[in-house]
Protein backbone atom coordinates (compact mmCIF):
# COMPACT_ATOMS: atom_id res chain seq x y z
CA UNK A 1 0.00 0.00 0.00
CA UNK A 2 2.69 2.46 0.54
CA UNK A 3 6.17 2.89 -0.92
CA UNK A 4 8.00 3.01 2.59
CA UNK A 5 7.34 1.12 5.45
CA UNK A 6 6.67 2.96 8.71
CA UNK A 7 10.44 2.86 9.70
CA UNK A 8 11.35 4.39 6.28
CA UNK A 9 8.72 7.20 6.33
CA UNK A 10 9.29 8.29 10.11
CA UNK A 11 13.37 8.84 8.76
CA UNK A 12 11.98 10.82 6.06
CA UNK A 13 9.80 12.97 7.97
CA UNK A 14 12.40 13.01 10.19
CA UNK A 15 14.73 14.70 8.11
CA UNK A 16 12.20 17.30 6.77
CA UNK A 17 11.78 18.74 9.59
CA UNK A 18 15.41 19.15 10.36
CA UNK A 19 16.35 20.44 7.07
CA UNK A 20 13.17 23.02 7.32
CA UNK A 21 14.24 23.59 11.24
CA UNK A 22 17.83 24.38 10.10
CA UNK A 23 16.99 26.37 6.71
CA UNK A 24 14.66 28.84 9.41
CA UNK A 25 17.75 28.92 12.06
CA UNK A 26 20.17 29.65 9.28
CA UNK A 27 18.17 32.44 7.14
CA UNK A 28 19.58 35.32 9.98
CA UNK A 29 23.23 34.30 9.65
CA UNK A 30 22.68 34.34 5.49
CA UNK A 31 21.67 37.02 5.77
CA UNK A 32 24.05 38.86 7.59
CA UNK A 33 27.29 36.98 5.82
CA UNK A 34 25.75 38.17 2.53
CA UNK A 35 25.49 42.18 3.49
CA UNK A 36 28.30 41.67 5.22
CA UNK A 37 29.98 40.29 1.78
CA UNK A 38 28.56 43.18 -0.39
CA UNK A 39 29.41 45.65 2.06
CA UNK A 40 33.56 44.24 2.63
CA UNK A 41 34.52 47.08 0.11
CA UNK A 42 33.86 49.92 1.59
CA UNK A 43 34.52 48.45 5.18
CA UNK A 44 38.01 47.82 4.04
CA UNK A 45 38.36 51.43 3.01
CA UNK A 46 36.50 53.63 5.62
CA UNK A 47 36.71 52.14 9.51
CA UNK A 48 33.67 51.15 11.03
CA UNK A 49 33.97 54.22 13.27
CA UNK A 50 34.44 56.76 10.96
CA UNK A 51 31.45 55.69 8.77
CA UNK A 52 29.29 55.38 12.07
CA UNK A 53 30.39 58.24 13.45
CA UNK A 54 31.12 60.89 10.18
CA UNK A 55 28.42 63.30 9.64
CA UNK A 56 29.28 64.28 5.74
CA UNK A 57 27.01 62.67 2.78
CA UNK A 58 28.49 63.21 -0.72
CA UNK A 59 29.36 59.97 -2.54
CA UNK A 60 30.35 61.70 -5.58
CA UNK A 61 33.40 62.88 -3.57
CA UNK A 62 33.96 59.61 -1.41
CA UNK A 63 32.60 60.50 1.66
CA UNK A 64 30.37 58.44 3.66
CA UNK A 65 28.75 59.56 6.93
CA UNK A 66 25.97 57.39 8.07
CA UNK A 67 25.67 59.58 11.11
CA UNK A 68 22.39 61.72 10.36
CA UNK A 69 20.90 58.25 9.02
CA UNK A 70 21.41 56.86 12.36
CA UNK A 71 20.22 59.90 14.35
CA UNK A 72 17.01 60.22 11.97
CA UNK A 73 16.16 56.67 12.60
CA UNK A 74 15.98 56.63 16.30
CA UNK A 75 14.81 59.88 16.95
CA UNK A 76 11.66 58.55 14.53
CA UNK A 77 11.21 55.79 16.48
CA UNK A 78 11.82 56.72 19.74
CA UNK A 79 9.26 59.62 19.52
CA UNK A 80 6.65 57.34 17.77
CA UNK A 81 7.28 55.06 21.01
CA UNK A 82 7.04 57.62 23.01
CA UNK A 83 3.38 58.88 21.55
CA UNK A 84 2.27 54.71 21.10
CA UNK A 85 3.49 52.67 24.49
CA UNK A 86 1.33 54.59 27.07
CA UNK A 87 -1.66 55.03 24.51
CA UNK A 88 -1.40 51.41 23.77
CA UNK A 89 -1.08 49.79 27.57
CA UNK A 90 -3.76 52.27 28.88
CA UNK A 91 -5.98 51.11 26.02
CA UNK A 92 -5.09 47.33 26.67
CA UNK A 93 -5.86 47.41 30.57
CA UNK A 94 -8.88 49.41 29.80
CA UNK A 95 -10.07 47.10 27.41
CA UNK A 96 -9.40 43.74 28.91
CA UNK A 97 -9.68 45.01 32.57
CA UNK A 98 -12.96 47.35 32.55
CA UNK A 99 -15.02 47.01 29.51
CA UNK A 100 -17.51 43.92 28.87
CA UNK A 101 -15.93 41.24 26.84
CA UNK A 102 -18.14 41.82 23.84
CA UNK A 103 -16.28 45.35 22.98
CA UNK A 104 -13.25 43.30 22.99
CA UNK A 105 -14.82 41.20 19.98
CA UNK A 106 -15.90 44.77 18.23
CA UNK A 107 -12.13 45.56 18.53
CA UNK A 108 -10.30 42.85 17.88
CA UNK A 109 -11.34 43.31 14.10
CA UNK A 110 -11.06 47.06 14.03
CA UNK A 111 -7.29 47.05 15.19
CA UNK A 112 -6.94 44.00 12.59
CA UNK A 113 -8.18 46.72 9.90
CA UNK A 114 -5.83 49.31 10.99
CA UNK A 115 -2.91 46.45 10.75
CA UNK A 116 -3.88 45.83 6.96
CA UNK A 117 -4.01 49.70 5.99
CA UNK A 118 -0.92 49.47 3.29
CA UNK A 119 2.14 51.68 4.64
CA UNK A 120 1.89 54.24 1.93
CA UNK A 121 -1.75 54.89 2.14
CA UNK A 122 -0.50 55.97 5.54
CA UNK A 123 2.31 57.76 4.07
CA UNK A 124 -0.58 59.85 1.91
CA UNK A 125 -2.45 60.53 4.74
CA UNK A 126 0.99 61.78 6.48
CA UNK A 127 1.58 63.97 3.47
CA UNK A 128 -2.60 65.08 3.01
CA UNK A 129 -3.20 65.78 7.01
CA UNK A 130 -0.21 65.44 9.38
CA UNK A 131 2.35 67.66 7.42
CA UNK A 132 -0.07 70.48 6.92
CA UNK A 133 -1.16 70.00 10.52
CA UNK A 134 2.62 71.04 11.92
CA UNK A 135 3.18 72.95 9.28
CA UNK A 136 0.04 75.24 9.87
CA UNK A 137 -0.55 75.09 13.42
CA UNK A 138 1.40 73.28 15.42
CA UNK A 139 4.78 74.77 14.16
CA UNK A 140 3.23 78.49 14.23
CA UNK A 141 1.75 77.64 17.83
CA UNK A 142 5.20 76.52 19.42
CA UNK A 143 7.07 79.04 17.94
CA UNK A 144 8.80 77.03 15.51
CA UNK A 145 9.40 77.66 11.49
CA UNK A 146 9.04 73.89 9.47
CA UNK A 147 7.64 72.97 6.34
CA UNK A 148 6.30 70.43 7.87
CA UNK A 149 7.89 67.68 6.56
CA UNK A 150 10.01 66.32 9.58
CA UNK A 151 11.02 63.76 12.55
CA UNK A 152 7.72 64.89 14.15
CA UNK A 153 5.36 64.25 11.01
CA UNK A 154 7.19 60.92 10.20
CA UNK A 155 6.90 60.01 14.26
CA UNK A 156 3.19 60.77 14.43
CA UNK A 157 2.52 58.38 11.56
CA UNK A 158 5.08 56.14 12.56
CA UNK A 159 2.99 55.87 16.08
CA UNK A 160 -0.30 55.28 14.40
CA UNK A 161 0.91 52.52 12.29
CA UNK A 162 2.48 50.19 15.09
CA UNK A 163 -0.37 50.61 17.19
CA UNK A 164 -2.01 47.57 15.79
CA UNK A 165 0.79 45.28 16.02
CA UNK A 166 1.76 46.67 19.75
CA UNK A 167 -1.82 46.47 21.43
CA UNK A 168 -2.88 43.12 19.73
CA UNK A 169 -0.03 41.39 21.50
CA UNK A 170 -0.44 43.61 24.83
CA UNK A 171 -4.13 42.47 25.08
CA UNK A 172 -3.36 38.85 24.69
CA UNK A 173 -1.07 39.15 27.13
CA UNK A 174 -3.44 40.96 29.83
CA UNK A 175 -5.87 38.03 28.44
CA UNK A 176 -3.40 35.31 29.88
CA UNK A 177 -3.40 36.44 33.12
CA UNK A 178 -5.89 34.50 34.86
CA UNK A 179 -9.26 35.54 36.32
CA UNK A 180 -8.03 34.12 39.82
CA UNK A 181 -4.66 36.43 40.19
CA UNK A 182 -7.20 39.30 39.67
CA UNK A 183 -9.77 37.46 42.13
CA UNK A 184 -6.79 36.76 44.81
CA UNK A 185 -5.67 40.39 45.07
CA UNK A 186 -8.89 41.99 45.44
CA UNK A 187 -9.45 39.62 48.13
CA UNK A 188 -6.63 40.71 50.22
CA UNK A 189 -8.48 44.29 50.28
CA UNK A 190 -7.12 45.72 47.31
CA UNK A 191 -8.83 48.22 45.05
CA UNK A 192 -9.52 47.66 41.39
CA UNK A 193 -6.41 50.06 40.56
CA UNK A 194 -3.83 48.31 42.89
CA UNK A 195 -4.55 45.21 41.60
CA UNK A 196 -3.55 46.72 37.91
CA UNK A 197 -0.64 48.88 39.08
CA UNK A 198 0.95 46.12 41.81
CA UNK A 199 -0.04 42.36 40.19
CA UNK A 200 -1.31 42.66 36.97
CA UNK A 201 1.08 44.73 35.36
CA UNK A 202 3.97 42.79 37.28
CA UNK A 203 2.90 39.81 35.83
CA UNK A 204 2.76 41.31 32.46
CA UNK A 205 5.69 43.11 32.49
CA UNK A 206 7.82 40.28 30.09
CA UNK A 207 4.89 40.44 27.81
CA UNK A 208 4.50 44.34 27.92
CA UNK A 209 8.35 44.35 27.31
CA UNK A 210 7.90 42.02 24.35
CA UNK A 211 5.25 43.94 22.95
CA UNK A 212 6.95 47.62 22.91
CA UNK A 213 10.36 45.66 21.47
CA UNK A 214 8.02 44.42 18.63
CA UNK A 215 6.53 47.52 17.66
CA UNK A 216 10.48 49.48 18.48
CA UNK A 217 11.98 46.76 15.52
CA UNK A 218 8.87 47.41 13.25
CA UNK A 219 9.10 51.07 13.74
CA UNK A 220 12.71 51.13 13.01
CA UNK A 221 12.23 49.18 9.64
CA UNK A 222 9.75 50.89 8.15
CA UNK A 223 10.13 52.57 5.16
CA UNK A 224 7.34 53.81 2.60
CA UNK A 225 5.39 55.61 5.17
CA UNK A 226 8.91 57.42 7.04
CA UNK A 227 10.16 58.47 3.48
CA UNK A 228 7.31 59.94 2.73
CA UNK A 229 6.88 62.43 5.18
CA UNK A 230 10.61 62.65 6.94
CA UNK A 231 11.40 65.52 4.49
CA UNK A 232 14.63 63.30 3.38
CA UNK A 233 17.30 65.82 3.95
CA UNK A 234 20.86 64.61 4.94
CA UNK A 235 21.32 67.15 8.03
CA UNK A 236 21.86 66.42 11.56
CA UNK A 237 18.00 67.20 12.99
CA UNK A 238 18.22 69.81 15.84
CA UNK A 239 14.95 69.82 16.72
CA UNK A 240 12.09 67.28 16.07
CA UNK A 241 10.40 69.90 13.32
CA UNK A 242 13.73 69.76 11.03
CA UNK A 243 13.78 67.44 8.06
CA UNK A 244 15.64 64.24 8.67
CA UNK A 245 16.47 60.74 6.93
CA UNK A 246 16.45 57.73 7.95
CA UNK A 247 18.21 54.37 6.91
CA UNK A 248 15.52 52.44 5.46
CA UNK A 249 14.54 55.32 3.36
CA UNK A 250 17.99 55.68 2.41
CA UNK A 251 18.32 52.82 0.55
CA UNK A 252 14.96 52.59 -0.95
CA UNK A 253 15.74 56.14 -2.32
CA UNK A 254 18.87 55.54 -3.73
CA UNK A 255 19.13 51.54 -4.32
CA UNK A 256 19.49 51.33 -8.37
CA UNK A 257 20.31 54.69 -8.76
CA UNK A 258 23.41 56.32 -9.35
CA UNK A 259 25.57 52.85 -8.71
CA UNK A 260 28.05 54.18 -11.45
CA UNK A 261 29.41 56.33 -8.44
CA UNK A 262 32.48 54.13 -6.86
CA UNK A 263 31.33 52.01 -3.60
CA UNK A 264 28.06 53.43 -3.66
CA UNK A 265 26.57 50.03 -3.89
CA UNK A 266 28.46 49.05 -1.22
CA UNK A 267 27.72 52.03 0.81
CA UNK A 268 23.86 51.89 0.60
CA UNK A 269 24.60 47.46 1.41
CA UNK A 270 26.11 48.89 4.59
CA UNK A 271 23.26 51.04 5.22
CA UNK A 272 21.36 47.63 4.99
CA UNK A 273 23.85 45.96 7.57
CA UNK A 274 23.59 48.80 9.87
CA UNK A 275 19.74 48.32 10.35
CA UNK A 276 19.84 44.69 10.49
CA UNK A 277 22.73 44.91 13.54
CA UNK A 278 20.51 47.45 15.32
CA UNK A 279 17.33 45.17 14.91
CA UNK A 280 19.32 42.85 16.30
CA UNK A 281 20.70 44.73 19.11
CA UNK A 282 16.75 45.78 20.21
CA UNK A 283 16.14 41.98 20.32
CA UNK A 284 18.42 41.37 22.38
CA UNK A 285 17.91 43.67 24.49
CA UNK A 286 14.18 42.98 25.20
CA UNK A 287 15.22 39.57 25.27
CA UNK A 288 17.99 40.32 28.54
CA UNK A 289 14.48 41.87 30.14
CA UNK A 290 12.01 39.48 29.41
CA UNK A 291 14.24 37.15 31.06
CA UNK A 292 15.07 39.35 33.43
CA UNK A 293 11.24 40.06 34.75
CA UNK A 294 10.55 36.60 33.73
CA UNK A 295 11.12 34.91 36.97
CA UNK A 296 7.83 35.81 39.01
CA UNK B 1 -20.99 31.87 72.01
CA UNK B 2 -21.28 27.86 71.55
CA UNK B 3 -23.47 28.22 68.65
CA UNK B 4 -23.79 31.49 67.46
CA UNK B 5 -24.40 31.81 63.58
CA UNK B 6 -21.71 34.36 61.99
CA UNK B 7 -22.95 33.92 58.50
CA UNK B 8 -26.92 34.16 57.66
CA UNK B 9 -27.78 33.53 54.02
CA UNK B 10 -31.33 34.34 53.29
CA UNK B 11 -33.13 33.83 50.04
CA UNK B 12 -29.99 34.01 47.98
CA UNK B 13 -30.53 33.50 44.23
CA UNK B 14 -27.83 34.46 41.46
CA UNK B 15 -28.92 34.15 37.92
CA UNK B 16 -26.48 34.34 34.76
CA UNK B 17 -28.79 35.21 32.07
CA UNK B 18 -31.49 32.99 31.99
CA UNK B 19 -30.13 30.23 33.77
CA UNK B 20 -30.34 30.49 37.47
CA UNK B 21 -27.01 28.97 39.28
CA UNK B 22 -28.48 29.31 42.79
CA UNK B 23 -31.92 28.51 44.02
CA UNK B 24 -33.37 30.50 47.81
CA UNK B 25 -30.35 29.18 49.37
CA UNK B 26 -30.88 29.23 53.05
CA UNK B 27 -27.88 28.84 54.87
CA UNK B 28 -26.54 29.34 58.58
CA UNK B 29 -22.68 29.35 59.48
CA UNK B 30 -21.92 29.00 63.23
CA UNK B 31 -18.48 30.74 64.42
CA UNK B 32 -15.77 29.02 64.61
CA UNK B 33 -16.38 25.66 63.33
CA UNK B 34 -15.51 24.34 59.89
CA UNK B 35 -18.91 24.25 57.66
CA UNK B 36 -18.37 22.08 54.96
CA UNK B 37 -20.42 22.68 51.71
CA UNK B 38 -20.70 19.64 49.48
CA UNK B 39 -21.57 18.33 46.31
CA UNK B 40 -20.97 17.50 42.90
CA UNK B 41 -19.08 19.80 40.63
CA UNK B 42 -21.11 22.69 38.99
CA UNK B 43 -23.96 22.88 41.65
CA UNK B 44 -23.19 25.86 42.85
CA UNK B 45 -20.49 25.84 44.90
CA UNK B 46 -18.47 28.15 43.79
CA UNK B 47 -20.38 30.58 42.86
CA UNK B 48 -22.13 30.53 46.84
CA UNK B 49 -18.23 31.45 48.23
CA UNK B 50 -17.92 34.39 45.46
CA UNK B 51 -21.20 35.78 46.55
CA UNK B 52 -20.19 35.63 50.18
CA UNK B 53 -17.18 38.59 49.56
CA UNK B 54 -18.53 39.86 46.69
CA UNK B 55 -15.85 38.67 43.59
CA UNK B 56 -19.27 38.19 41.98
CA UNK B 57 -19.21 41.65 41.15
CA UNK B 58 -16.58 40.81 38.99
CA UNK B 59 -18.87 39.56 36.66
CA UNK B 60 -21.35 41.91 35.47
CA UNK B 61 -23.36 38.71 33.87
CA UNK B 62 -24.24 37.67 37.57
CA UNK B 63 -27.39 39.15 39.17
CA UNK B 64 -27.26 38.45 42.66
CA UNK B 65 -30.63 38.72 45.14
CA UNK B 66 -31.26 37.66 48.65
CA UNK B 67 -29.37 38.18 51.99
CA UNK B 68 -25.99 37.78 53.39
CA UNK B 69 -25.38 38.90 56.75
CA UNK B 70 -22.78 39.38 58.77
CA UNK B 71 -22.35 41.13 62.14
CA UNK B 72 -26.02 42.29 61.74
CA UNK B 73 -24.76 43.79 58.06
CA UNK B 74 -26.32 42.70 54.81
CA UNK B 75 -23.04 42.70 52.86
CA UNK B 76 -25.05 42.41 49.69
CA UNK B 77 -26.13 45.92 50.10
CA UNK B 78 -24.62 48.60 47.63
CA UNK B 79 -23.57 50.78 50.24
CA UNK B 80 -21.51 48.45 52.02
CA UNK B 81 -17.21 49.38 51.80
CA UNK B 82 -16.53 45.89 49.64
CA UNK B 83 -12.65 46.39 50.42
CA UNK B 84 -13.17 46.04 54.15
CA UNK B 85 -15.76 43.12 53.57
CA UNK B 86 -13.24 41.55 51.97
CA UNK B 87 -10.61 41.96 54.33
CA UNK B 88 -12.65 39.95 57.00
CA UNK B 89 -12.14 37.11 54.59
CA UNK B 90 -9.05 35.31 53.78
CA UNK B 91 -9.57 33.85 50.40
CA UNK B 92 -7.99 29.98 49.59
CA UNK B 93 -8.88 29.17 45.93
CA UNK B 94 -8.76 25.51 44.28
CA UNK B 95 -5.10 26.21 42.81
CA UNK B 96 -2.94 28.27 44.33
CA UNK B 97 -2.31 32.13 42.26
CA UNK B 98 1.31 34.27 44.52
CA UNK B 99 1.42 37.76 43.94
CA UNK B 100 4.27 37.71 41.23
CA UNK B 101 6.56 38.81 44.06
CA UNK B 102 8.80 37.18 46.34
CA UNK B 103 7.83 35.18 49.29
CA UNK B 104 8.33 38.11 51.75
CA UNK B 105 6.23 40.62 49.53
CA UNK B 106 3.41 38.56 49.41
CA UNK B 107 2.49 38.53 52.94
CA UNK B 108 3.93 42.16 53.61
CA UNK B 109 1.63 43.44 50.50
CA UNK B 110 -1.96 41.69 52.34
CA UNK B 111 -0.17 43.82 55.41
CA UNK B 112 0.49 46.96 53.75
CA UNK B 113 -3.24 46.75 52.32
CA UNK B 114 -4.38 46.36 56.20
CA UNK B 115 -2.57 50.17 56.66
CA UNK B 116 0.26 48.28 58.32
CA UNK B 117 3.41 50.67 57.71
CA UNK B 118 6.50 50.05 60.69
CA UNK B 119 8.74 47.51 58.52
CA UNK B 120 9.57 46.03 61.96
CA UNK B 121 6.05 45.43 62.77
CA UNK B 122 6.00 44.17 59.03
CA UNK B 123 8.57 41.73 59.59
CA UNK B 124 7.24 40.28 62.74
CA UNK B 125 3.88 39.56 61.25
CA UNK B 126 5.04 37.97 58.01
CA UNK B 127 6.52 35.37 59.93
CA UNK B 128 3.99 35.04 62.44
CA UNK B 129 1.67 34.06 59.44
CA UNK B 130 3.75 32.31 57.91
CA UNK B 131 4.15 30.09 61.03
CA UNK B 132 0.78 29.74 61.01
CA UNK B 133 0.55 28.61 57.89
CA UNK B 134 2.85 25.92 58.87
CA UNK B 135 5.23 26.97 56.40
CA UNK B 136 7.83 29.35 58.19
CA UNK B 137 10.20 26.33 58.94
CA UNK B 138 10.62 25.10 55.42
CA UNK B 139 11.46 28.41 53.48
CA UNK B 140 12.72 30.57 56.63
CA UNK B 141 15.83 31.12 54.48
CA UNK B 142 14.18 31.26 50.85
CA UNK B 143 12.55 34.41 51.80
CA UNK B 144 13.44 36.81 49.11
CA UNK B 145 13.21 34.23 46.33
CA UNK B 146 10.13 34.23 44.00
CA UNK B 147 6.91 32.77 45.21
CA UNK B 148 6.42 30.48 41.72
CA UNK B 149 9.60 29.09 42.79
CA UNK B 150 7.91 27.00 45.65
CA UNK B 151 6.00 23.58 45.27
CA UNK B 152 2.12 23.99 44.57
CA UNK B 153 1.84 22.53 48.57
CA UNK B 154 4.33 25.08 49.34
CA UNK B 155 2.63 28.15 47.72
CA UNK B 156 -1.49 26.83 48.48
CA UNK B 157 -0.21 27.67 52.35
CA UNK B 158 1.68 30.66 51.09
CA UNK B 159 -1.53 31.96 50.01
CA UNK B 160 -3.18 30.84 53.25
CA UNK B 161 -0.95 32.75 55.34
CA UNK B 162 -1.31 35.42 52.76
CA UNK B 163 -4.88 35.33 53.33
CA UNK B 164 -4.84 35.51 56.98
CA UNK B 165 -2.27 38.52 56.73
CA UNK B 166 -5.44 40.19 56.29
CA UNK B 167 -6.36 39.33 59.81
CA UNK B 168 -9.78 38.07 58.26
CA UNK B 169 -12.81 36.61 60.57
CA UNK B 170 -13.79 34.26 58.35
CA UNK B 171 -11.64 32.17 56.35
CA UNK B 172 -13.27 30.77 52.77
CA UNK B 173 -11.68 28.26 51.08
CA UNK B 174 -12.62 26.55 47.21
CA UNK B 175 -11.41 23.60 47.10
CA UNK B 176 -8.17 23.67 48.38
CA UNK B 177 -6.50 20.79 48.44
CA UNK B 178 -7.82 19.19 44.92
CA UNK B 179 -4.47 20.02 43.72
CA UNK B 180 -2.82 18.73 46.12
CA UNK B 181 0.05 15.99 46.83
CA UNK B 182 -1.46 14.18 50.25
CA UNK B 183 0.66 15.40 52.49
CA UNK B 184 0.31 18.94 50.94
CA UNK B 185 -3.51 18.52 51.52
CA UNK B 186 -2.90 16.79 55.34
CA UNK B 187 -0.97 19.96 55.81
CA UNK B 188 -4.06 22.36 55.29
CA UNK B 189 -6.53 19.77 56.84
CA UNK B 190 -4.45 20.57 59.94
CA UNK B 191 -3.88 23.77 59.64
CA UNK B 192 -7.72 24.22 59.19
CA UNK B 193 -8.22 22.28 62.76
CA UNK B 194 -5.71 24.70 64.68
CA UNK B 195 -7.28 27.59 63.22
CA UNK B 196 -11.09 27.11 63.71
CA UNK B 197 -10.82 28.54 67.29
CA UNK B 198 -9.71 31.39 65.98
CA UNK B 199 -11.60 32.16 62.66
CA UNK B 200 -15.16 31.23 61.00
CA UNK B 201 -13.96 29.18 58.08
CA UNK B 202 -15.93 27.91 55.00
CA UNK B 203 -14.80 24.85 53.34
CA UNK B 204 -16.12 24.46 49.93
CA UNK B 205 -15.20 20.49 48.62
CA UNK B 206 -15.93 17.33 47.02
CA UNK B 207 -13.74 14.79 49.02
CA UNK B 208 -16.29 12.79 51.15
CA UNK B 209 -13.51 12.18 53.23
CA UNK B 210 -12.18 14.87 53.68
CA UNK B 211 -15.16 16.78 55.18
CA UNK B 212 -15.77 13.43 57.26
CA UNK B 213 -12.41 14.49 58.61
CA UNK B 214 -12.69 18.05 59.48
CA UNK B 215 -16.12 19.75 59.47
CA UNK B 216 -18.17 20.53 61.99
CA UNK B 217 -21.04 21.15 59.69
CA UNK B 218 -22.09 20.06 56.69
CA UNK B 219 -24.27 21.35 53.82
CA UNK B 220 -25.12 19.24 51.07
CA UNK B 221 -25.73 21.19 47.28
CA UNK B 222 -27.14 19.65 44.38
CA UNK B 223 -27.73 21.67 41.26
CA UNK B 224 -28.49 25.16 43.22
CA UNK B 225 -30.40 23.89 45.62
CA UNK B 226 -29.34 23.41 49.20
CA UNK B 227 -30.48 19.55 50.07
CA UNK B 228 -29.74 19.22 53.19
CA UNK B 229 -27.65 20.81 55.99
CA UNK B 230 -26.65 19.87 59.53
CA UNK B 231 -24.05 18.96 61.98
CA UNK B 232 -21.72 16.22 60.47
CA UNK B 233 -23.09 13.26 62.89
CA UNK B 234 -26.67 14.01 61.26
CA UNK B 235 -25.45 14.36 57.62
CA UNK B 236 -23.02 11.34 56.91
CA UNK B 237 -24.49 9.22 59.96
CA UNK B 238 -28.09 9.71 59.49
CA UNK B 239 -29.14 11.88 56.15
CA UNK B 240 -32.87 12.81 56.04
CA UNK B 241 -33.06 13.21 52.09
CA UNK B 242 -32.83 10.43 49.40
CA UNK B 243 -30.11 12.46 47.32
CA UNK B 244 -28.33 12.99 50.13
CA UNK B 245 -27.87 9.15 50.59
CA UNK B 246 -27.07 8.46 47.27
CA UNK B 247 -24.18 10.87 46.69
CA UNK B 248 -23.01 9.74 50.30
CA UNK B 249 -23.05 6.06 49.39
CA UNK B 250 -21.14 7.04 45.96
CA UNK B 251 -24.24 5.55 43.74
CA UNK B 252 -24.93 9.27 42.31
CA UNK B 253 -24.68 10.24 38.82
Amino acid sequence: MYLLNREQRHAVNYTWMIVSLLMVAFLPFLLFFGLYLKSVLILHDYSLTDLIFSRIWKPSSGKFGFYPFIVGSVWVTLVAMLITAPVCLLTSIYVTQYTKKFFLRIMHPAIDILAGIPSVVYGLWGILVIVPFISRYLGPWMGVKTMGYSILAASFVLSIMIIPFILNILIEVFRSIPMELKEATLSLGATEWQTIKHVLIKKALPGIIAAFGFGLARAFGETMAVLMVVGNVVRLPKSLFDPGYTLPALIANNYGEMLSIPKYDSALMFAALLLLAVSLFFNLVMHFFIVRFNKY
Amino acid sequence: MENSTKIEIRDLNVFAGKTQILRNVNIDIPKNKITVILGPSGCGKTTLLKCLNRLTDLYPELKVTGQIVIDDHNILAAREDIYKLRQQMGLLSQRPYPLPMTIYNNISYALKLRGIKNRREIHKLVMHYLQQANLWDEIRTRLREPASRLSIGQQQRLCLARGLAVNPEIILADEPTSALDPISSQFIEETFVRLKNDYTIVLVTHVLRQAKRIADNVVFMYLGDVIEQGSVQEVFENPKMEKTKLYLGGTFN
